[in-house]
């Protein structure tokens, strides 16, 4: 169906793609698979079109083709959906889907045939998408539905999906997946751009491994697995599996009682709550996103105007409540934030500014106590220390965190956060966005902090990683413990029944 | 690009594009563009009157230039400037009348103090109507511009001016108030040039400013609060506080202007003196790229140009000094478009978009 060779793209210094061949068959799922950097989405940019390969050349259908952009590539039957959507927001469906390709004559737009073909489309694809409705009420499963729409519209025979997963919920990847599968049994080729490797592994029927701008591994989906593709994407073998000793828990550090939030609308996110994380253990937090995870950890943080919280939050025996988040991490709470951008980085500060947010005010960043200069070597020394503590790459603490990749952004919250050496850390999302070599790493920081008597509260939406790190596993829903479980006997679909559907 | 070299390009690119798109108007009004330009900048580059009156009118420049970049700092837009300065102005004005009988080592200091505190006040009004209930700061400092020269013009009508005096001004300062023209330390530079010691005050103001933003905690607060406030909060700085700090340090550098005017010019507060400052300063602090000394070029440029109007005015047939309000608004709008410029020099550089 496709086939890419010998493609070498060049951008400035940096060999983006350095001869790469790939092979997509027709009616196949086909993953193209590599850490950030590793050109994967450069090599599908130019099948589409974006960019033009340097050397090299494009097949389709075993015939030569000059794709010069996008346009030539609709017309060869490809159609790309990208990560982040290109859609009018107050558009409709229908509005958006013919956007570009408007049927009709130039003055009358004939949006009634369009609409009976989107739904036809949509039927046999079982899309369950109203052309008619707005997309701003759309969910981001059903946007993501839109975009499919679109290129199918434009009778795509294959699909370019760019990290097509990242902004789904668990339950919306499943779904997402039937309708890939539903796609390749209707003859459609589908190409996924990812670095999940479980996700590879449940859609995929061949997988091309890239690393470094070049192709790296060609495999059958069945005739491999997680640590092979991981040891292929890294270029070292990888621990998929966290090892971890057993807990030496201590005291109760945090002890949460009856603990209620309402949101400024007056609805209830977290509706008595009760816990308690001690010295030395991993509690672990699993719910699907958006059932109060976000809110709890913010209020445990400071975050969180103390009108909207009912209930009790012990520390070490004080009550937080009304604390601001300054007293909560002069007391020894740390926070790893699930939105790295939103909370976590000052994007156009520094790494060296970045990594004294929270301390900047006390010694040693300021002299003494009460001191209003910044110490610019104590500042450096910090940055200095985190960057090489955590392996944060590029090692330039005068670049602004903006120029870094989302694994080192991460290292970066994370070696701050670390350096404070917390009696509690509350962390959301550790891994998301981050690649795989940097998750092993991540990962292997929290157990150690751990085994140094930290209490770690951790959220996240990846359900493997919040089994195998936590000790104890608590089941969130609709902003409700739905119960307790053992991560190390709970199987994933007993979990997963609490999480959807509470008891 | 070094970040050195990209931070004057853009500005560079405005005021130079801003001259040519200027010189096609005046060709097509019928002047000679190199002979207009020639008399706007020789004028005002001319030893000593040309180079005095210049940087006498960046001086209020800076001020209104630093009080809307340290609102920016802060994520905050400080468009009440002017009505800042103008309080400022009278209330250094009425302390040089009242306690006339001080000597100057205490008149002097309490001057300042008023011009800064009245500034700083009536700046964070708005700062804390922001921080206490979230109305917008631009919507508040516009309608206290109104408020601000209504009431100083009142107070100078009707309490303050000598009887008789058909000028809109207050009775004179006491002479213990003024502070040094520059004529007196230089020599072969007259003192009728109004050029005082405000003007190294403006500049010694840059140092500080730049000292505060970028070098001690609190500047460190308020930039983390402009950058991204809900980082900020995260790392436990109060948002509430740092608005209403960074609203009355603008307020402060505002209320400077009267320093100038005052005590270095007119002893005496003249009411409507200030020829639109407070908005130049935006302009000021735009084309500066928000940075201090970036707000000195930006002030020089502004006030070489409004001095040089002048001389248009005098000598070219048909050129107005209007070409200098024309072309301070190019300027202004090729500083806006910067987004622009950077959307074509990334074309150049794909590298860019390799990260997405």
């Amino acid at each position: 169906m496709l086939e890419l060779r010998q493609i070498t793209k060049r951008f400035g210094d940096v060999l983006a793609n350095d001869h790469v061949d790939i092979v997509v068959k027709p009616g196949t799922i086909h993953a193209i698979v590599g850490e950030n950097g590793a050109g994967k989405s450069t090599a599908m940019r130019i099948a589409y079109g974006f960019y033009t390969a340097d050397s090299g050349e494009i097949l389709v259908d075993g015939q030569v083709r000059d794709i010069k952009s996008p346009h030539d590539a609709i017309a060869l039957g490809i159609g790309m959906v990208h990560q982040h959507f290109m859609l009018v927001e107050t558009m409709t469906v229908a509005e958006n889907i013919v956007l570009g390709a408007e049927p009709g004559s130039a003055l009358a737009l004939d949006l009634k045939s369009a609409g009976a073909q989107i739904r036809q489309l949509s039927e046999e694809f079982k899309l369950a998408v109203n052309p008619n409705e707005p997309v701003e009420h759309l969910s981001v499963g059903q946007q993501q539905r839109v975009e499919l729409l679109k290129a199918l519209y434009r009778h795509a025979k294959l699909l370019i999906l760019d990290e097509p997963t990242a902004v789904l919920t668990p339950l919306e990847v499943e779904e997402f997946f039937v309708i890939l599968r539903r796609m390749r049994e209707q003859g459609k080729t589908v190409i996924i751009i990812t670095h999940k490797l479980s996700e590879v592994l449940a859609i995929s029927d061949e997988v091309t491994v890239m690393r470094d701008g070049r192709v790296v591994g060609r495999v059958q989906t069945k005739d491999t697995n997680a640590a092979e593709l991981a040891r292929l994407m890294v270029g070292r073998e990888v621990l998929l599996r966290v090892e971890k000793p057993e807990p030496e828990v201590g005291q109760t550090e945090l002890e949460v009682r009856n603990l209620s939030v309402t949101d400024a609308a007056g609805t209830k996110r977290i509706s008595d709550v009760s816990f308690e994380v001690r010295r030395g253990e991993i509690v672990g937090i699993a719910g699907v996103e958006g059932n109060g995870q976000t809110e709890l950890i913010e209020t445990l943080a400071g975050l969180v105007d103390p009108a909207y919280i009912s209930g009790h939050i012990n520390f070490e025996g004080r009550d937080l409540k009304t604390l601001g988040a300054r007293v909560r991490r002069e007391l020894g709470i740390a926070h790893i934030p699930e939105d790295r951008h939103r909370r976590g980085l000052l994007l156009d500060f520094s790494l060296a500014e970045n990594s004294i947010l929270g301390v900047h005010y006390r010694p040693p960043i300021v002299a003494f106590a009460g001191g209003i200069f910044l110490d610019e070597n104590a500042v450096q020394r910090r940055a200095a220390e985190i960057i090489q503590g955590f392996d944060v790459r590029p090692p330039n603490a005068a670049l602004p965190a903006r120029a870094l990749s989302g694994g080192n952004q991460q290292k970066l919250i994370i070696g701050r956060e670390y350096h404070v050496a917390p009696k509690l850390l509350l962390v959301s999302q550790p891994t998301r966005g981050v690649d795989i070599g940097a998750i092993e790493f991540i990962h292997r920081q929290l157990v150690s902090l751990r085994d140094n008597g930290c209490a770690i509260l951790l959220v996240s939406a990846e359900l493997e990683e919040v089994t195998s790190l936590s000790d104890r596993l608590l089941v969130i829903h609709e902003g409700r413990i739905a119960g307790e479980v053992d991560p190390k006997k709970a199987t994933l679909e007993e979990i997963g029944l609490l999480m959807t559907r509470g008891h | 690009m070094p970040k050195l070299a990209r931070d004057l390009l853009f500005p560079l690119i405005a005021v130079v594009a801003a001259f040519i798109v200027g010189g096609i108007l005046i060709l097509l009004v019928g002047d000679n563009p190199f002979q207009a330009y020639g008399l706007l900048l020789g004028s005002a580059l001319s030893w000593p009157d040309g180079i005095g009156y210049t940087l006498f009118h960046a001086t209020p420049l800076i001020f209104t230039g630093l009080a809307v970049l340290v609102g920016f700092r802060c994520g905050l837009f400080n468009i009440g400037a002017e009505g800042q300065l103008y309080i400022a102005a009278f209330a250094t004005a009425w302390v040089g009348i009242t306690f006339a009988h001080l000597t100057p080592w205490l008149l002097i200091p309490f001057c300042f103090a008023a011009a800064i505190l009245s500034g700083a006040f009536w700046a964070a009004i708005p700062g804390v109507l922001k921080a206490r209930f979230g109305s917008h700061e631009v919507i508040n400092t516009i309608m206290l511009n109104f408020i601000a020269v209504a009431l100083v013009s009142y107070f100078t009508q009707y309490h303050y001016k000598a009887g008789g005096d058909p000028i809109m001004q207050t009775v004179p300062i006491s002479e213990g108030a003024h502070i040094a023209r520059l004529g007196k330390f230089v020599p072969g530079f007259p003192e009728r040039i109004p050029l005082n010691v405000a003007f190294l005050l403006a500049l010694l103001c840059c140092l500080l400013v730049y000292l505060f933003l970028w070098r001690t905690k609190w500047g460190y607060e308020i930039r983390a609060t402009g950058s991204n406030p809900f980082a900020a909060e995260y790392g436990g700085i109060s948002i509430r506080k740092q608005i209403i700090l960074a609203m009355a340090v603008s307020g402060a550098l505002a209320g400077m202007v009267g320093i100038n005017e005052v005590l270095g010019y007119r002893y005496r507060y003249y009411d409507g003196f200030s020829d639109n400052y407070g908005f130049t300063g935006i302009a000021v602090a735009l084309l500066g790229r928000n940075h201090p000394v970036g707000v000195i070029l930006a002030a020089l440029l502004f006030a070489a140009l409004q001095h040089g109007g002048i001389y248009v005015d005098g000598f070219s047939e048909h050129v107005t000094k209007d070409i200098v309000q024309v072309l301070q608004g190019i300027i202004i709008l090729f500083v806006a478009a910067e987004g622009f410029f950077k959307w074509l020099l990334r074309r150049r550089s794909p590298m860019q978009r390799l990260r997405a």
